[in-house]
């Protein structure tokens, strides 16, 4: 029998590889209520059973910057300006934490939902999405905790000015988020066939921190360690801190230039990451 | 009439390296891409084994399917079955775009979604009013959708009272009666289902049966079936894949598929000779032989359904007795008890030595389809004993025909049911 029906009108086909470049878009679009479900999913069960619940969103914030204020503040003698030590920390830490909680949440993409990409698909992508999206919500609780502090050391008398560039502060969290989602999507397609990149992603994080300005301002590591400056100077999110605590603080500078690279590395990480990530999802489940 | 094709494979492979993935994968993955840039053809390619688990391979890889080719209509109901291993569950991955294929291609022209296990999704600390709406949306529904029918598919699951519990507190069965009834009211065009009904109990599993054939008839949606319950199979599914060792080895009716695959799944014969000492035995008879065969005596596997089939058997009595009675079993290919069969009141008196008898099933009383058969031996005269009992250890065959000597006659051609087809007498009408 003749099937007469021309050859282009499939919905859709199943072929051995991607496209050299396919971001389905309007896929991704079809499935948003899962991707909603998914950071719906996200926040509410973590602290399901405690009893602090989300509490734990701001002890562990909070923690660190006391603990970084008595070593690299009290202890090391790391000079703030007019801010006070545990704010200036705070602010890096609540940004910082946003990308770690990004990228590590992304890296095992694969890995951890292995059992359910097994079985049914949709659009990948929507579930290091939630990761990213689902994190905004921890750091929107951190954050609240920081204008606390603000407002507390305000009225303490501490010299601290609002940047009007505070307006652009959302623009720099995403910027942010799409850094931690390309570079955790690249590493959870490696993580998928070769595991070492598990054990690297752990103190790597913790590396990185050292060189991204967090606990320090930028222009101290160029007067006390101008051989090694330019590791942090390389490093995009070294800017992204910085500019961070420019707007929030109004302390530090501000890198037109330094800003552009970021955003350019940002862009480039997310594009390579996408497309290694569609690469692998077609059948990472005969790896992993 | 046009066949309206919904979905159409082409020559659609699937290959995978055995072993564990170590250096050894780096160094062909470097080799691999060392031939793409030089724009040489992948060297893995070429090698493989074909996928029988049994027989130790040569090589590290092997295809789990190989060319499979198959077009599935609109509104038809596909059973894919096969021994374990065969490849289902890898066509299942592919067609649900869980994995790729190596080569090939897949087309489509309607949704496929999957039900490849359900409670896939599932998250213990949500309730299962949330999960309903959790698994809906990965299985691709919208809230919109799901809302819609959320109170359909709670009164379907039957979890009424848990459903604002946590479903960690449910029992496993409560988990896949929700799973299951969120899938059922999905509303793909293709439907792709693998061993779901395996679980569940009776009533639910019957539930789920009638669910699917409304599913499938009913609202004439495509559904692709993979199950190893061959009464499921048949009742459900229209037409049937029959694969073994990544290939289609039959397409057609699904009850031919049916006789096919159970032909393939058994290597029993129409003739069975055991070796002098390894027949079934007590300490008073040996089993020697089996056998079917027609009237002449002659041994074959198919016989028309207006033939007679006579049972051979040939046994070796070891010690003198008086109490000796063999009986038969009979199955069919869904594995029904079709009948018992003994030698009533029989008095016999066996000295040692070697026996034979056969037993007739009358022409026109045996339905289509294979049987499967097995002979016993046993006493009752004292206490009840069983000497053996050699279950479905030798089949035969019968084919319907269409002929004035059969109970279907010459003009009906459609589906006969019944486990049984004798030919009744049915009395001259009479006007009242």
């Amino acid at each position: 029998m003749n099937d007469n029906n021309t050859p282009n009108d499939w919905l859709f086909e199943i072929t051995p590889k991607n496209k050299f470049f396919s971001l389905n878009l309007k896929e991704v679009w079809q499935y948003r209520d899962l991707l909603l479900l998914f950071v719906k999913r996200d926040v509410i069960t973590v602290y399901k059973q405690t009893v602090l619940g989300p509490l734990w969103y701001l002890i562990q914030p909070l923690f660190t910057s006391v603990t970084f204020t008595i070593i690299f503040n009290n202890v090391a003698g790391i000079d703030t300006g007019t801010i006070p030590p545990f704010l200036f920390n705070l602010a890096g830490i609540t940004v910082w934490n946003y990308f770690t909680a990004c990228l590590t949440g992304t890296s095992d993409t694969f890995k951890a939902n292995a059992a359910i990409f097994g079985k049914v698909y949709f659009p990948r992508i929507i579930t290091p999405l939630s990761v990213v999206i689902s994190n905004l919500v921890k750091f929107g609780i951190q954050f609240f905790i920081f204008i606390g502090f603000y407002i507390f050391y305000y009225f303490q008398g501490a010299n601290l000015g609002l940047n009007g560039l505070i307006l652009f502060f959302p623009v720099l969290i995403v910027i942010m988020g799409i850094l931690g989602l390309g570079l955790g999507m690249l590493i959870s397609a490696m993580v998928t066939k070769y595991r070492d990149f598990t054990h690297l992603i752990g103190f790597g994080i913790q590396l990185l921190m050292y060189l991204s300005a967090v606990m320090y301002p930028m222009s101290l590591i160029k007067d006390k360690l101008p051989g090694y400056g330019w590791l942090v100077e390389y490093n995009p999110l070294a800017y992204i801190i910085e500019t961070a605590r420019y707007m929030l603080l109004d302390v530090g500078e501000i890198s037109v230039l330094g800003l552009s690279y970021t955003l350019a590395v940002t862009i480039a990480v997310f594009f390579i990451g996408l497309l290694v990530f569609n690469k692998t999802e077609k059948s990472f489940i005969d790896t992993v | 009439m046009k066949k309206d094709i919904i979905l159409k494979a082409e020559n659609v492979s699937k290959q995978y390296r055995l072993g564990q993935v170590g250096t050894g994968t780096l160094s062909h993955d470097i080799n691999r891409w060392w031939h793409k840039i030089r724009g040489k053809e992948n060297p893995y390619l070429k090698i493989g084994d074909t996928n029988d688990r049994a027989t130790k391979g040569n090589s590290d890889y092997v295809w789990a399917l190989q060319d499979i080719n198959f077009e599935v209509e609109r509104g038809e109901v596909l059973g894919i079955i096969g021994k374990n291993g065969a490849g289902k569950s890898t066509l299942l991955k592919i067609l649900s775009k869980v994995t790729a294929p190596t080569t090939g291609s897949i087309k489509s022209r309607g949704r496929i979604a999957s039900l490849l296990e359900v409670g896939t999704g599932f998250n213990g600390e949500m309730t299962g009013r949330e999960n309903i709406f959790l698994n809906g949306a990965i299985l691709g529904m919208t809230k919109k959708e799901i809302s819609s029918k959320l109170d359909e598919i709670i009164e379907f699951s039957g979890c009424e009272r848990y459903i604002d519990t946590p479903v960690k507190r449910y029992s496993s069965g409560m988990t896949v009666r929700l799973a299951f009834a969120v899938a059922a009211f999905l509303e793909p065009e293709i439907l792709v289902i693998d061993e779901v009904l395996a679980v569940g109990d009776a009533e639910f599993q019957k539930k789920a049966i009638g669910k699917m054939q409304d599913i499938s008839k009913g609202e004439g949606r495509t559904v692709l079936f993979v199950s190893h319950n061959m009464a499921a199979v048949k009742s459900l599914c229209t037409k049937g894949i029959v694969m073994e060792n990544g290939n289609i080895v039959f397409t057609g009716e699904i009850e031919k598929a049916i006789s096919e695959y159970l032909n393939l799944n058994n290597d029993v014969g129409s003739f069975k000779r055991y070796k002098s000492s390894e027949g079934p035995s007590s300490e008073i008879i040996r089993l020697l032989e089996t056998e079917v065969v027609n009237e002449k005596l002659e041994n074959k596997s198919d016989y028309f359904i207006n033939e007679s089939v006579g049972i051979r058997i040939k046994f070796e009595i070891l010690i003198e007795t008086d109490d000796l009675v063999l009986g038969l079993n009979l199955y069919n290919n869904e594995e029904t008890h079709i009948l018992s069969s003994h030698q009533k009141d029989q008095i016999l008196n066996y000295g040692i030595g070697i026996y034979q008898t056969i037993v007739w099933f009358p022409n026109n009383f045996l339905s289509e389809g294979i049987h499967f058969c097995g002979v016993a031996a046993m006493s009752y005269k004292g206490v009840f004993r069983v000497h053996f009992h050699d279950i479905n250890k030798f089949c035969f065959n019968i084919i319907d025909e269409f002929s004035t000597s059969t109970a279907r006659g010459t003009s009906y051609k459609g589906k006969f049911p019944g486990i049984v087809r004798p030919i009744l007498n049915w009395d001259n009408v009479i006007r009242l």
